[in-house]
């Protein structure tokens, strides 16, 4: 038997947005008029459904779409729900993410009250012309303004940018970056713009409207970005995420760690068990979904130990710990030669693009910009179904 | 006999030949207008899909002319692009007579030359037919005119025809019936039938076309082969309108198919003579010119696990087509593989897409290289000798060659004059020696002594496409001569690559590996280090480029929802690392090893 981590991070995905921001490929539906009640009680049934597995639940996240339009009541109701099916441990760490509208501002005393204690606010931006271009309903001020609400409401606050903007230098990313440190959050999640296919950036770069960053300066932008962090106390400890030590999402370290996790509402993806699931997508087919069965579950499918062990890598590795090898090896059943291309591993840490310490491998910050490429060097052949 | 016609139909490529032979079918109702489709005679994939002829195909009509006899008529289409000329010349060498397409916009061009004088040789009737009379392009006055002075051919009487829209198709038959003589034959004389062509049919075996000269052929006749020198029994005798028919027999002068329980194509050698086994002609009929591969190239499976089915699908598709050859073949980077000889490279092009698509597997093709001859000059270990150079990779140490030859070609290009300028400075790039050029109308006619070596490669794509596809070009092999060849060896990441590996002449060798590193430097994928990328000859580095190393390549986000989707990429990129092989740990993609020698401008 495979030896299964008790899944102890919930997920729950609020599909609404105002509008749909042009970069955005997330599961997020824009509609005039949503029944609360019917959506709390469907909810509820995913709950249930998702039986307890006798762990109390370390962290949970509201993510979407746009959790902050919820009504801070719902999310009450949820969590009281969740607690009650579930119990929490006492440090929970229960994280929504809010936009930086004034109207959403004024319900985080709100959201804090019912149990909300860390947000992270999508700030994507410091000036309002490239807020324009990213398509977002706030402006600049607005976004200073939520966030000191944000700041007194909330324990811990993290904020979202956008950067490797079209045409973006570095000494603009520079002035920016350093303004967003200087607002102190212990966390922030800094990415770089990527075009989606199906998005309408996507469409946008076909048209020629405009260019996205080159790979050689957005290079340039990331390793200036981990150096600033880094030296302002934040250091990436993910990819695109920076923090405090200590201060690391405990929900995403979950998924990193490949540790398991459920998944509930429309689009949400769960692991446990073994056992992979995807919930329907589209709001209404949710709803129907779960009103028939009981639950909004779309795909389930078992993960074999090749795959597991994939997931494991391909999430681990993102982390600036890496993985344990020896530890994925004796939790999937396989020998590490199995999971690791050995050649590879030997070729790309004589090019200083991985680390080796002890049953403990992963990426170098040389190496960390290339991960992907990484990835399909080092993850064996035998465990990709080609 | 009087009532028969054995005809050819001949053009340069695409002028039309198949389209009328379809409209001929139809107009004599060989097939319903059901059962037509456009180009029936190609009938194999890849001649539908390219929409060219690569086989020629022989059909028998029954036609009532204007004066009340029925006649038989063996028409036979023939592809019209110059690799597959040897087809043109068998057919030809099995009728009477010709029917001469050519193109009412295009005109006369190379192949409607080399055929037509073939034709000529074997004393043929030819009736010269104007065909896309329906463009606007079309000129066929000045066409006509063509045909008179370029070709020397009374064409006042030329059939003016559209066969797309079935315009002067009995006009066509009409002038096959007048024109064209009938056959001559002894019917009691010994039998004497040439062998036109054979192919292996899955379900009859090898089937056989024949053109009965004397005597006559029946089912259960006991036949020798007389330069095979084997006996069979005939079991089958028919003809195609174009649906299979079984005869009772074929006489003097028909043309038709027999079968005789033989499992191999290479017992029923083309050119061959068959007669009878017992009271046989005494002498054969001349046969035909053997075919010789000009061009090879190694095929190897990227999956080495598929080397037996690649050696299976190599032998089942020459059982179609001999004139491709192949030997076993190794190579340090590429395992087992075959090294194949093609009669130029759209055969090349064709065989490798067959083996692809037909066979489903995936190939890496070598570069084409031609055979050169190399004098070896005695070691202390081995004694003076002669090899004949496949393949760039046997190249022998240079301190023991005395001298090496390679084949020239006499090139004859046909082409409005205004692209002359662009078409001479082609030739000369590549070593040509001009010895012609004349002028007829706007057209130039323009002979060069080319070696095959700097042919083979892209030559005719760099001629079409410097020329907007109006010249043309037919060349013939005149023999070896000695040239200052040496191997240039493609290093990728300092390892030597032998599938790029050539041959080439020392003047333009340095060119030519500054062409192939840049070229390589796009062809191949940034890394996650440089990769340097040499050409060298022996020890000596002539030309380097380095392809820098990748500097982003990273999911910027990627939570709990996104791991499938993340796999799925891994996935794929496995797979595109599958379809590569790796020298120096450096992945090369296929399609690289081919492209990597296509000259662009230069
Ligand atoms: N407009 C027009 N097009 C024609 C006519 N005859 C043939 N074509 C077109 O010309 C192209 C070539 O015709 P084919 O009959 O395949 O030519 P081909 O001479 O058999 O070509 P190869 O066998 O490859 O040498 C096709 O696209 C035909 O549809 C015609 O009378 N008028
Ligand atoms: S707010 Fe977020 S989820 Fe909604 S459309 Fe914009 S980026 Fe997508
Ligand atoms: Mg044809």
């Amino acid at each position: 038997m495979l030896k299964a981590i008790m899944a102890r991070a919930l997920y729950i995905h609020w599909p609404f947005c105002l509008r749909r921001c042009p970069y955005c490929d997330f599961n997020s539906h824009v509609r005039q008029e949503v029944d609360i009640e019917h959506w709390k009680n469907t909810f509820f049934r995913e709950l249930t459904f998702e039986q307890p597995h006798g762990e109390p639940l370390r962290s949970i996240f509201f993510g979407g779409g746009t959790p902050s339009l919820m009504p801070p009541a719902l999310v009450g109701a949820l969590l009281e729900e969740a607690e009650r099916l579930y119990g929490f441990t006492s440090d929970i760490e229960i994280t929504l993410e809010a936009n930086p509208s004034s109207v959403e501002a004024g319900k985080f005393a709100a959201l804090a009250a019912v149990g909300i204690n860390r947000v992270s606010l999508g700030i994507q931006a410091l000036n309002d012309a490239d807020l324009r271009f990213l398509g977002r309903l706030h402006s600049a001020k607005d976004a200073q303004t939520a966030l000191m609400i944000a700041q007194k409401c909330f324990n811990r606050v993290s904020i979202d940018l956008i950067y490797a903007r079209p045409g973006q230098a570095q000494a603009d990313w520079e002035r920016e970056l350093g303004r967003a440190l200087q607002f102190g959050t212990d966390h922030l999640s800094l990415y770089q713009l990527t075009i989606e296919p199906g998005t309408r950036f996507a469409t946008d770069v076909r048209r020629g409207a405009f260019t996205p960053l080159a790979d050689d300066p957005a290079a340039d932008l990331f390793a200036l970005t981990r150096s600033m962090t880094a030296a302002a106390g934040r250091p990436a400890y993910e990819i695109s995420n920076h923090a405090a030590p200590g201060q690391e999402s405990r929900h995403n370290l979950a998924y990193w760690r490949y540790e398991d996790y459920l998944g509930i509402g429309p689009g949400a993806h769960g692991r446990r068990g073994g056992v992979a699931t995807r919930r329907h997508k589209k709001p209404e087919n949710w709803l129907a979904a779960v009103a028939e069965h009981g639950h909004g579950v779309a795909e389930q499918y078992v993960l074999g130990p090749s795959a597991l062990a994939s997931e494991a890598l391909l999430m681990g590795l993102r982390l600036n710990e890496g993985i344990d090898l020896a530890a994925l090896a004796h939790r999937f059943e396989l020998r590490t030669g199995e999971m690791i291309d050995q050649r590879r591993l030997a070729l790309h840490q004589s090019l200083g693009l991985v680390w080796q310490e002890g049953s403990r491998i992963g990426i170098t910050e040389a190496g960390m910009p290339l991960l992907d490429a990484l990835l399909g060097e080092l993850v064996s052949d035998t465990l990709v179904a080609a | 006999m009087r009532f028969i016609r054995n005809f050819s139909i001949i053009a340069h490529i695409d002028h039309g030949k198949s389209t009328l032979a379809d409209r001929l079918i139809q107009f004599t109702g060989g097939l319903t207008d059901r059962e037509m489709s456009e180009q029936v005679l190609d009938n194999m994939d890849i001649e539908r899909e390219r929409g060219i002829t690569i086989k020629a195909q022989t059909v028998r009509l029954s036609y009532t002319a204007k004066d009340g006899h029925t006649y038989q008529l063996n028409l036979m289409d023939t592809p019209g692009h110059v690799d597959f000329a040897y087809e043109v010349s068998r057919s030809l060498a099995a009728c009477e007579g010709a029917l001469l397409v050519v193109d009412a916009a295009q005109g006369v061009e190379a192949q409607t030359l080399a055929n037509v004088y073939q034709s000529i040789e074997h004393d043929h009737e030819i009736v010269p037919v104007i065909n896309k009379i329906d463009l606007p392009a079309a000129e066929p006055d000045k066409v006509r005119a063509e045909i008179e002075e370029v070709i020397g051919l009374d064409a006042s009487n030329a059939v003016l025809t559209s066969a797309k829209s079935g315009i002067g198709i009995e006009d066509v038959l009409e002038a096959v019936v007048a024109r064209i003589p009938p056959p001559t034959g002894t019917r009691d004389a010994p039998l004497k039938a040439s062998l036109v062509d054979s192919w292996y049919d899955p379900y009859l075996g090898v089937v056989i076309l024949v053109r009965v000269i004397d005597g006559v052929i029946t089912k259960g006749l006991p036949v020798r082969f007389m330069q095979g020198g084997t006996q069979h029994l005939i079991d089958r005798v028919g003809a195609f309108t174009p649906k299979r028919i079984e005869l009772p027999e074929l006489g003097p002068g028909e043309i038709g198919f027999i079968t005789a329980q033989i499992k191999e194509v290479e017992q029923a050698r083309v050119g061959d003579t068959i007669t009878t086994v017992k009271g046989g002609a005494a002498d054969p009929l001349p046969g035909y010119k053997e075919v010789q591969p000009v061009v090879f190239c190694g095929l190897f499976p990227v999956d080495a696990a598929d080397f037996e089915k690649l050696r299976e699908s190599i032998a089942k598709l020459r059982l179609n087509d001999a004139s491709f050859s192949f030997e076993m073949e190794s190579s340090a980077a590429l395992g087992f593989g075959f090294r194949c000889g093609f009669l130029g490279l759209l055969h090349l092009e064709i065989i490798q897409e067959r083996l692809t698509r037909e066979y489903d597997l995936d190939l890496i093709t070598t570069a084409p290289s031609v055979v050169y001859r190399i004098q070896l000059r005695a070691s202390r270990t081995d004694p003076a000798g002669e090899l004949l150079l496949h393949n760039p990779a046997d190249y022998p140490d240079p301190s023991r060659i005395e001298t090496i030859e390679e084949p020239w070609i006499k090139a004859v290009i046909y082409t409005p004059d205004e692209y002359l300028g662009p078409i001479l400075k082609l030739c000369q790039d590549r070593r040509g020696i001009q010895t012609d050029l004349t002028y007829v109308g706007g057209r130039a006619q323009v002979s060069y002594e080319l070696p095959l070596n700097e042919v083979v490669f892209d030559f005719y794509d760099r001629l079409k496409s410097i020329s907007r596809g109006y010249a043309s070009f037919d060349y013939e092999q005149i023999g070896l001569r000695e040239g200052d060849l040496v191997k240039m060896s493609i290093l990728v990441n300092n390892e030597p690559v032998d599938a790029l590996s050539l041959i080439v002449h020392r003047s333009v060798a340095e060119a030519r590996g500054r062409g192939m590193c840049e070229r390589l430097k796009d062809l191949i994928p940034r890394h996650l280090f440089k990769i340097p990328i040499q050409a060298a000859i022996g020890g000596k580095v002539i030309a380097r480029e380095t392809i820098a190393a990748l500097r982003k390549d990273v999911t910027a986000k990627c939570y709990g929802g996104d791991i499938t989707r993340k796999k799925k990429l891994l996935e794929k990129q496995k797979k595109g690392k599958a379809r590569m092989r790796e020298y120096g740990n450096v992945s090369i993609p296929q399609e690289a090893f081919i492209a990597a020698l296509r000259m662009g401008e230069e």
